[in-house]
């Protein structure tokens, strides 16, 4: 395996680096978090990364030609390309640094896509990038659970009854999207033997993504993380309140904020409080309401959803992980 | 702290192999970076080849698995946008499961070279040779070229590389090798020494358009209607570049390797003073030869041409070639349904080609030895009598025959 960086754990935001490898000429709306997410995930990884970006919204509304907002190399990949661009990228350096046609570093490779790109189309290509432990590299899904660079249509991550392009709200059918939102982070974490870490994050909790990033990027091997992103334009609110939107999906309990080491489970800040009993769950309508994609809802679909969130943390096995609980015969 | 390269073969010997294998032998002097596998036959051998040459230590490089097709066409884009050397292949709907990676990849203009082992398109499955699969990239910005013989497929790889990568082209290269008559068929190859071959052929170099913090540029900008014109024009002069880049190479290649023919694009064969010129590619010029060489003992004034390069297509070349003939008859192991006449591609590009001359031949299209099945010197025969009769009454009647098809 390949040698990795130093990048220590960074203890409190005032010993955030302050040197930005993401700056302005990105065209993202207002209140976008999955911006967020890239400008937080290369400022942790610094100036010796390659990032490779497959297509939605962070290539489309971020890379403009001559107006790049990234300082460190970075390169478009396919919608479903994600894990094969971090793949080729690992392989080459690796090899050519082993055969001495260039210089022996560690460069950290770090391959984003969102949801469409993630948990939809690169599927089989992350997989299959995750069992690659001959090299170092980082995947990060930034789910903004749509497809919103193209309209806003329903992914294999777009929640249950969310009113889409593709999943309007009609006077016959009221819930068009009848897909339960895929359980991505915990399918990677559990299907893949050669990976050290999983993480889930959301840009609400800055420090802790950050974190997150180093952790991944110097543990070795490939890895993973999942982010959930507020997205005002898909989500449909006002712009301001991204960040409290993050943060209500993680209080109510639907987002869970984890990671995975060498199959050790640590859930961080208000999941955890959640799981210990010392913090209670706020009820899901309040996230819900904030957003006109559900603004179709009856009192029956909000007890649905919110059914859906007891499951998760009184049912499941390992709560908000695995979807499955011992038969009566155990 | 670097490997010592393996050295397969210090010297320059003769070897029993099939194309497949002159093809993976071809990597290990070329020193490949990457290469990225997927099981479909029949282009598949080369892999196999080559994993045991990495197995067996004969040949460092990273050796990826891919889960798909795709995959496998993006891994090679982006290790070579990184500056590492590369290879994969593909056959038929194999090829086609890639296209979208195969058509970035001479969009970023990056120089892979990729063996299809060509192969039907299914359904219904068919594992032989037809060249529709190859052909799909002819639009595309892709070198494109077929071969006839194990020992060609050897040297044009070596060819495809030192083409391909040249920083005044940085197209990728497409090596059509027909499926079981080139991929599995075992010939005597002239395998050359790792020096000749490190005297052929330069390290890999994308100076400025390296991917590497050191060089922190951004590849592949949305561009839209601003830009993207231009950007296609540059890829077009870069294949208008390449003509000279092949020429070029190929000399060297005849000088350090001693073979070759004259040309690199079109291969003459009895074509001087030929009143017929039948005109193919790929593995059927085996029995085309030997049909023109049976026809010549006869008397007939009857040649072949063989289309080597179908892009960039050496149209000046050809009409030098086929200009004084009175009927071109022209092979396809395609098609394309519902085109002029209901041609096959070859065809079509050949009349595209003949159109603009002040005198032009009678032009003749047989469908032949699709999926796989063989072309026969006795085929060949009624071909050239079908343009004798043309050229008798002065009139074609039927421009496209299908050969050897049940009816």
């Amino acid at each position: 395996m390949a040698t990795v960086q130093d990048l220590p754990q960074i203890t409190g935001v005032k010993n955030i680096p302050v040197e930005e490898f993401y700056n302005s000429g990105h065209r993202t709306c207002q209140g976008c978090e999955s911006a967020l997410v890239m400008r937080l995930m290369i400022k942790a990884a610094g100036q010796r990364t390659i990032v490779l970006g497959s297509t939605g919204c962070m290539y489309v509304a971020n890379t403009t030609y001559y107006s790049t907002p990234w300082v460190v190399p970075w390169m478009h990949t396919q919608l479903g390309s994600a894990g094969s661009a971090a793949t080729g990228t690992a392989a080459g350096l690796a090899s050519m640094m082993r055969k001495g046609k260039m210089t022996q570093e560690p460069i950290n490779v770090i391959a984003f896509c969102g949801d469409g790109g993630g948990v939809d189309m690169g599927l089989s290509a992350i997989s299959a990038a995750l069992q690659h432990d001959e090299y170092n590299l980082l995947i990060i899904c930034y789910d903004n659970e749509s497809y919103a660079n193209t309209d806003i249509q329903a992914s294999g991550s777009t929640p249950w009854g969310a009113n889409t392009t593709f999943s309007p709200t009609g006077k016959d059918i009221r819930i068009m999207n009848t897909k339960q939102k895929k359980n991505m982070a915990p399918m990677i974490a559990t299907g893949h033997p050669n990976m050290r870490f999983v993480a889930t994050a959301c840009a609400s909790y800055g420090l802790d993504f950050n974190n997150k990033v180093r952790r991944a990027l110097t543990i070795g091997g490939p890895t993973f993380i999942h982010c959930i992103d507020p997205c005002p334009k898909g989500w449909d609110y006002d712009p301001k309140y991204s960040h409290e939107l993050g943060m209500l999906a993680i209080e109510t309990g639907l987002w869970i904020q984890y990671e995975i080491t060498d199959g050790e489970l640590i859930l961080n800040g208000p999941s955890r409080a959640i799981a210990k009993g010392i913090r209670k769950r706020k009820p899901v309508e309040e996230y819900l309401m904030r957003q006109g994609r559900f603004a179709h809802f009856l009192p029956e679909d909000i007890k649905f959803f919110q059914d859906k969130v007891e499951e998760t943390w009184e049912k499941w096995w390992i709560p908000g992980l695995i979807p499955i609980t011992p038969g009566q015969d155990d | 702290m670097a490997t010592v390269k393996p050295r397969l073969y210090e010297e320059s010997k003769e070897e029993l192999i099939s194309g497949s294998e002159a093809v993976g032998i071809a990597c290990a002097l070329a020193d490949v970076d990457v290469i990225t596998a997927y099981p479909i036959r029949p282009y598949d051998t080369v892999m196999q080849y080559v994993s045991r040459l990495k197995a067996d230590g004969a040949f460092d490089f990273d050796f990826i698995i891919a889960e798909s097709e795709h995959s496998q066409f993006e891994i090679v884009k982006h290790a070579s946008a990184v500056g590492a050397r590369t290879f994969s292949g593909s056959s038929g709907v194999g090829w086609f499961y890639a296209f979208e990676a195969i058509t970035v990849t001479a969009g970023l203009r990056m120089p892979v070279v990729a063996m299809v082992g060509n192969r039907a398109l299914d359904d219904p499955g068919a594992f032989g040779v037809e060249h529709n699969d190859a052909m799909a990239v002819r639009d595309l910005g892709w070198h494109l070229y077929w071969v006839a013989t194990a020992q060609e497929a050897l040297d044009m790889a070596l060819m495809a590389w030192r083409i391909a990568e040249d920083p005044t082209v940085l197209l990728p290269f497409a090596l059509s090798c027909d499926g079981s008559f080139l991929t599995h068929s075992q010939a005597i190859v002239q395998v050359p020494s790792q020096d000749q071959v490190d005297r052929f052929l330069p390290p890999y170099k994308r100076g400025t358009l390296q991917l590497h913090p050191d060089n922190p540029i951004t590849i592949a900008p949305q561009v839209n209607e601003d830009w993207l014109m231009e950007i296609r024009r540059q890829t077009d002069e870069a294949m208008r570049r390449t003509s000279a880049v092949i020429r070029q190479a190929h000399e060297e290649f005849r000088e350090i390797f001693g073979r070759g023919d004259p040309s690199p694009f079109i291969e003459e064969f009895m074509c001087e003073d030929a009143e017929i010129i039948l005109v193919g590619m790929g593995t059927l010029a085996m029995p085309t030869r030997v049909a023109v060489r049976r026809l010549r003992a006869a008397g007939k004034k009857v040649g072949f041409l063989r289309i080597k390069f179908f892009r960039p297509f050496a149209a000046e070349e050809v009409q030098e070639a086929l200009g004084d003939a009175k009927a071109v008859a022209v092979i396809d192991r395609d098609y394309s349904y519902g085109s002029p006449s209901g041609g096959g591609v070859l065809f079509h590009e050949l009349r595209s080609t003949l159109y603009p001359l002040d005198k032009r031949p009678l032009m003749l299209n047989f469908i032949a030895g699709l999926g796989g099945r063989e072309v026969t010197v006795d085929d060949i025969n009624m071909m050239t009598e079908t343009a004798q009769k043309a050229i008798d009454t002065g009139k074609i009647e039927q421009e496209t025959t299908w050969v050897s098809v049940r009816e």
